[in-house]
């Protein structure tokens, strides 16, 4: 998308920033200079408005929903939501504290099951790396790092997972030095052409 | 003799040095939260995450040791054909990013690694346990210990230990009685270092072992965690990591009549 936007803007360039979405803001509180902030979910995007940092309101772009992201030779014969607590599946999940462990936690919640992972990884990416290598049995991941991680990994889709829709907000911040460029980034990535990319991702509208 | 100082101008740029060590601490103990400071560092996390740190920190420390001084023995007063490539290659582990051990011990110990089917066989598991955190933090400590070693039994000599073996005292006995007795402050230092780096290991860890509280998340990698959430608490128990390493390396060099390399 920023390819997209160089284009139609000469003269322009983006540069992208990528972390998890709580390091991003803390980055923005300590005073980063940013002009658009896309956020994983709504809480880290709260605080920033919160904190007057954005120009506007956010907008949502995309949601995703979690996935059962197993090795491709799934060991342990995975094929449901149910099977993660079977005993003797090496299950991996985020910690609760962020976005995809929260988001993990919900579905326990509203389905009343009980997971007991074996470790629980600060990012998704952690979560993704321990079952590419074959370390974990099972891992809760979204079902784009699923299409992102191509044959590495096999994904599973289970119904449970609509309990807990993430999703993803888009703001103007507002020490951009160009806040009509900004905003014309946050239409961009609003707007149908960046709608297709992100279904091309696997996020839905 | 005359005791030769350095030049005036050498202090400004060892002020500054100085500076850039304690200002980011000062720093962090003025963001500390204090009134709750007893609080945030007492949870239940914060605990098993320190405790966890300690233990594992020590038995990695003693893994070091045992693996260790042998090594430091061998590259120190031995000779052997390529004896310069293995230490470099010994060393390695101080110079790879910690991450890039994580995932090479990953392939070693891993489920899938070089050993894992052996370790399958002797129904020994490796992967997300405690075990996991000993073996990242011992790969990353130990060169620590062997090069603060070797250096001092190079500058110790072997004047003793050889009058030792010409009075008759057979190998064991004279690294026993001669050779470990003066080499001890720099035993004692490389084994602080050792387990001061322990302490700190995070990058191997999280990518070899996981996270899991009271199982494999230790300090680190619980202030990594808890700064997701909640800055009070990540902040906090930085300073409690920085006090145990405080307290650990002071602890080591102001022991009385010891040398600190």
């Amino acid at each position: 998308m920023g390819q997209t936007f160089e284009a139609q803007h000469p003269g322009t360039t983006v540069t992208f920033s990528f972390a998890g979405s709580s390091d991003l803001v803390t980055q923005l509180q300590q005073g980063a200079p940013a002009d658009v902030l896309a956020s994983a979910d709504t809480a880290n995007m709260t605080k920033v408005v919160t904190d007057r940092l954005v120009a506007g309101s956010p907008v949502d772009f995309a949601t995703n929903t979690l996935e059962i992201a197993v090795p491709p030779d799934n060991p342990a014969g995975v094929t449901s939501f149910a099977d993660l607590s079977r005993p003797g599946v090496k299950l991996v999940v985020c910690a609760p504290q962020v976005p995809c462990g929260a988001a993990a936690q919900k579905i326990e919640k509203a389905t009343g099951t009980t997971l007991a992972p074996v470790s629980e990884e600060n990012a998704v990416t952690d979560v993704l790396g321990k079952v590419t290598s074959g370390e974990a049995d099972a891992g809760l991941v979204y079902v784009t790092d699923v299409r992102g991680a191509g044959d590495e990994v096999k994904g599973i889709p289970f119904d449970e997972s609509k309990e807990a829709v993430n999703t993803y907000p888009i703001a103007a911040l507002a020490g951009s030095k160009d806040a009509d460029l900004a905003g014309e980034f946050v239409e961009l990535v609003t707007g149908s052409e960046g709608r297709q990319v992100l279904a091309d991702a696997g996020f839905a509208p | 003799m005359t005791a030769v100082g350095v030049p005036r101008w050498v202090y400004v740029p060892a002020a500054l040095g100085a500076l850039f060590v304690l200002l980011p601490l000062v720093a962090l103990t003025v963001r500390v939260d204090w009134a709750r400071f007893g609080t945030l560092v007492t949870t239940p996390a914060s605990l098993d995450a320190l405790g966890l740190s300690l233990r594992t920190s020590a038995a990695s420390t003693v893994l070091c040791l045992v693996l260790g001084v042998p090594m430091a023995l061998v590259l120190a007063r031995t000779s052997f054909p390529g004896q310069r490539v293995v230490r470099s290659l010994m060393l390695l582990p101080l110079v790879l990013p910690p991450v890039v051990g994580g995932i090479a011990l990953l392939y070693t110990f891993g489920r899938r690694g070089l050993l894992g089917s052996t370790l399958e066989v002797l129904e020994l598991q490796v992967a997300f346990s405690t075990t996991a955190v000993v073996l990242a933090q011992a790969f990353v400590s130990l060169p620590f210990l062997v090069v603060s070693l070797e250096g001092t039994l190079r500058a110790v000599g072997q004047r003793y230990e050889e009058v030792a073996a010409t009075l008759g005292g057979a190998p064991t006995l004279v690294l026993r009685r001669v050779t470990l007795p003066l080499v001890l402050p720099g035993l004692a230092s490389g084994a602080v270092l050792a387990f001061a780096r322990s302490l700190g290991e995070f990058g191997a860890t999280l990518t070899f072992a996981g996270s899991l509280q009271g199982v494999t998340r230790t300090l680190p990698l619980e202030i990594y965690l808890q700064r997701e959430t909640d800055a009070n608490t990540a902040v906090a128990l930085s300073l409690l990591l920085v006090a145990v390493a405080v307290a650990v390396v002071g602890l080591a060099a102001g022991r009385p009549g010891q040398r600190w390399r």
